[in-house]
């Protein structure tokens, strides 16, 4: 069965160009992206806009028409449609960046101004709401016993529960179990909260303490901790875990000998981030925590205060004092979260099983 | 129209590692040719030179020349885009888009290139899956995805997606190596009548398929190992297999090496 | 005489077969096994209990629980009702959903398909570390540093699109409404959204791309016929995830929007509420009447988390049975 040459229609007559046309030079969308801003500003400044942030969305939009106006012209439609989604997606990068890179500048900045040693040794002890002075101690104090003690409560649960599911869970349980999972990972801070609030504090009759919010933390770092431990698990290979138990090592101690010690790098990083997450949390430390300005060590028993709730204490005080305060406890807190972040991270990359990646 | 292509002098990196060195051929239009050579000759590097897909890979570069019939399509100015355009590829493992139906998917190239009128393209849509022997096999379910096919049709869907385009050359890397052997010969009797319409070039594992399906055969190997990969012979079919001028093609035919 | 084996090692025979006997595994197990089922009781007392204070307080609420705009459970008789709430974490969050989900895909498909190599990885990199940044942060940086940016915007909204209802500014004040709440929680779920999105694009098949470029497509081109398709129920996921977070997002809201108890189409007009921002603001000085309604209203946001939650979940569930096609 053979074809004979087949004429070709004339519709590709008219879509076959040479191989070489006008192509714009290189660096063109640089010139157009500073022709853009320069025209932002100036319609800006001619119409009496002063933000900066309208600026920028006219310089966005110029860029945007003048690179597909002019590709059109030069290179065709196609090409213009490609510049177009490359210019857009640019400017999405930028858009992005611009209000993290600010986050970021204001809260070093601004917190630099009060941050020091004294302020990170002493608490609001005698300080007046609109005096200079005054720290952060028992605000630190607070969340490392608060978030120390969700640790313990959360992650030799969300470990076992990890293993449960992944080594020994087949069946209905296991489907509730890893159901109920997914839907704790999807509670609001706030709810979390509210459940410790409406049964230990309604209830039970407890008052504030660091350890209602540790409670309400640990629902909060449970189902994260299951989740990344899972993945750690099931990434450990089935091979090791058969020639544990072929060598007649009970199921058990394969599990606690050969499966954690393998994943246990991944289970760390995942623990960390879970920490960090919970180390920001300033909801449900509102309800139950209460916040104080006195040094209290002992969690179980009366108010405590917290970073993120110190922040947020200072900044509805208002004053100009006690904003400051607020940028330099913000800034305390990140560093805290972002080492780590960073630590967690890293300790990922040191201990990953080399699995061929 | 089939198109002749002219390689001078060409070599190939990735970064600073040369892959294949200083190739020099001449490929008659309406005909296909195969390369043959060991694991990692550059048999395929050199074919993904040919469509400008080689620039592709992070760090992959070419120098030389490859003239088709009289524009080279490394010349300044010219735009890698036009030249897949008219240089089709056909690839090792068949790649239907999972997403789209059997229509749109050999009307992919077409709707790329300008928008054509529904009965335009259905024609052509009709006539590509024919000349891949494979509308009548599909001509009920062309709305159903690509995906749903046999390893066999897939591969013969990629090709009517290639030809619908009307490429004047069409490239194809170890085309039936993924396939079932009565799906080979099927798509090598295809090859027997694109090649009335194409220039084609094909590379291959397989030296028996070589033999039955090319016109001219070119043999690659590698100088030594880590060394980039060259021409060895090329020559009519025929004369490789049975009276190979170099003594290392006679060696990889026989089963030596390789 | 026929050797019968001596009783011990029979009995220890019997034993060792039935492995599960092991008292090593029976408590590992079993341990792990309660922990599981911890979580179980958990779950269930969660629901437990804050549904017993929500079914207290709306049985005393005089009037509808769901269409009432005030709220005033000290009042005689108590009259509370979340239509203000739902319409503004509906409003607001809907608000940013359609910033951020353009903009996280074009971020995702930088870092997959257009940055230089060496510096995607970095980018990847910053851009989980900003998923990280506590939210309390995110609010002290939007009540101080971007309201007063954004009143500029405002009055240009006001002035030239002040004809749609929503942007026409009908009262004075700063911009602390629920536009820019929008906006903040836009940029706070960026990065979720991102970084979901991101690991789908990079999981496209190269042979799909490379088809499409092998027909001669344009780069954008190639993005168009196989990566966004494959991506689709992954964007769609993604955004999910991030709708989730912004509807129960407290403190930055708490923080930048200036409360009040109207509901009003005015985008622009600073007030409105919503379930989280109202329970932070309200529960310190409700009384125990004051407390039973606020845990209604979260539980009304529980739920419909949940339901947003749950839908995503499926989407991904949905789209691993049918991407078998996948060899």
């Amino acid at each position: 069965m053979s074809h004979a040459v087949q004429e070709r229609p004339v519709a590709f007559a008219k879509s076959r160009g040479p191989l070489s046309h006008a192509r714009l030079p290189r660096w063109t969308p640089a010139a157009i992206a500073v022709g853009s801003v320069a025209a932002g500003i100036g319609i800006g400044l001619a119409a009496g806009w002063h933000s900066k942030v309208q600026w920028g969305l006219i310089a966005a939009l110029v860029f945007v028409l003048a690179t597909y106006a002019i590709t059109t012209k030069v290179e065709g439609s196609r090409q213009a449609k490609d510049r177009i989604a490359t210019s857009l997606v640019w400017v999405c990068f930028v858009l992005a960046v611009v209000p993290l890179l600010s986050l970021a500048w204001v809260t070093i900045s601004k917190g630099m101004e009060v941050l020091d040693g004294y302020f990170l040794t002493h608490s609001m002890n005698g300080v007046l709401d609109a005096e200079t002075g005054g720290g952060v101690y028992h605000a630190l104090l607070g969340t490392i016993e608060q978030v120390g003690i969700a640790t313990l409560i959360a992650a030799p649960i969300g470990l076992l529960t990890a293993v449960y599911l992944v080594e020994y869970g087949t069946g209905k349980l296991a489907k509730a179990v890893t159901f109920f999972v997914d839907v704790m990972t999807g509670i609001p801070s706030i709810v979390a909260g509210l459940f410790i609030l409406s049964t230990w504090t309604l209830m039970l009759g407890f008052g504030p303490s660091g350890f209602a919010g540790a409670m309400a933390l640990a629902i909060l770092m449970m189902p994260v901790v299951v989740r990344s431990t899972e993945e750690m698990l099931k990434l450990v290979p089935n091979e090791l875990r058969e020639a544990s138990l072929a060598l007649g090592v009970p199921k058990w101690r394969t599990i606690l000998k050969v499966v954690l010690p393998t994943a246990i790098g991944g289970i760390t990083t995942g623990v960390m981030l879970a920490v960090a997450r919970i180390t920001g949390e300033t909801a449900p430390v509102l309800l139950l925590v209460f916040g104080t300005k006195l040094i209290n060590p002992n969690p179980f028993e009366g108010a405590q205060s917290s970073l993120p709730l110190y922040v947020y204490e200072q900044y509805a005080v208002g004053t100009d004092a006690a904003v400051a305060r607020a940028w330099a406890a913000a800034l305390v807190l990140i560093a805290f979260v972002m080492i780590l972040n960073l630590v967690a991270r890293g300790i990922a990359r040191w201990k990953a099983p080399k699995t061929g990646r | 129209m089939a198109k002749r292509i002219d390689v001078s002098g060409l070599s190939a990196y990735y970064g600073n590692h040369k892959a294949i060195d200083d190739i020099s051929m001449t490929v008659e239009p309406r005909s296909v040719t195969a390369f043959i050579g060991p694991s990692g000759c550059g048999k395929s590097t050199f074919l993904r030179t040919l469509n400008r897909m080689h620039e592709v890979t992070p760090g992959g570069r070419v120098e030389g020349k490859v003239m088709l019939d009289d524009e080279n399509l490394y010349g300044s100015g010219v735009d890698p885009v036009a030249v897949r355009r008219t240089v089709g590829m056909v690839f090792q493992r068949p790649n239907p888009f999972p997403t789209m139906s059997i229509f749109d998917n050999v009307a992919a190239g077409l709707r790329l290139n300008g928008s054509y009128k529904k009965s335009e393209l259905a024609d052509v849509v009709e006539r590509s899956l024919k000349g891949a022997n494979l509308w009548n096999e599909v001509k009920d379910r062309l709305n159903k995805p690509g995906s749903g096919l046999s390893g066999g049709q897939q591969q013969r869907l990629c090709i009517a997606r290639a030809i619908a385009v009307e490429p004047d050359v069409l490239l194809m890397d170890e085309p039936c190596s993924a396939l079932d052997p009565i799906s080979t010969l099927a798509i090598e009797d295809l090859i027997g009548e694109l090649k009335e319409r194409f220039t084609i070039v094909i590379v291959t594992h397989n030296m028996q398929q070589a033999a039955r399906v090319s016109d001219r055969t070119a043999f690659f190997n590698l100088a030594a190992v880590g060394q980039p990969g060259k021409l060895i012979e090329l020559d009519d079919t025929e004369r490789i297999f049975s009276n190979p001028s170099v003594q290392a093609t006679e060696d990889y035919i026989s089963g030596r090496f390789g | 005489m026929v050797t019968t084996t001596p009783p011990a090692i029979e009995k220890n025979r019997s034993r060792r077969a039935k492995s599960a006997a092991r008292p090593g595994d029976r408590i590992f197990s079993g341990l792990s096994k309660g922990s599981g089922i911890t979580l179980l009781v958990i779950m269930a007392a969660i629901a437990v209990f804050l549904t017993y204070r929500t079914v207290l307080a709306v049985s005393k609420d005089e009037a509808n629980f769901f269409t009432t705009f005030e709220w005033n459970p000290a009042g005689n008789p108590p009259v509370f009702g979340i239509a203000v709430l739902a319409f503004g974490t509906i409003v607001s969050s809907v608000i940013a959903m359609v910033i951020a989900v353009p903009v996280a895909i074009g971020i995702a498909l930088f870092i997959s398909h257009y940055a230089p190599r060496k510096l995607a990885k970095p980018l990847a990199y910053v851009v989980d570390l900003l998923a990280a940044v506590p939210s309390i942060i995110y609010g002290l940086w939007g009540a101080i540093f971007l309201v007063p940016y954004l009143d500029g915007l405002n009055q240009w909204l006001d002035q030239y699109l002040g004809w749609t209802y929503i942007f026409d500014k009908s009262a004075d004040g700063v911009a602390r409404n629920l536009f820019t709440v929008g906006i903040l929680l836009a940029i706070m779920i960026l990065p979720i959204i991102t970084n979901v999105t991101r690991e789908v694009f990079l999981q496209a098949p190269k042979m799909h791309e490379e088809a499409a470029l092998a027909l001669g497509a344009t780069r954008w081109e190639v993005i168009r016929m196989a990566v966004l398709p494959f991506g689709r129920s992954g964007i769609i996921s993604a955004s999910m995830l991030g709708l989730g977070r912004a509807l129960g997002e407290t403190m930055a809201v708490a923080v930048v929007l200036s409360p009040s108890f109207v509901l009003s189409g005015h985008l622009l007009d600073p007030g409105g509420g919503t379930f989280a921002q109202n329970i932070a603001a309200k529960f310190n000085e409700a009384d125990e009447f004051g407390r039973d309604a606020l845990i209604a209203s979260g539980l009304v946001l529980f739920v419909i988390t949940l339901l947003v939650n749950g839908a995503a979940r499926w989407i991904i569930a949905r789209r691993k049975e049918y991407s078998g096609a996948n060899a």
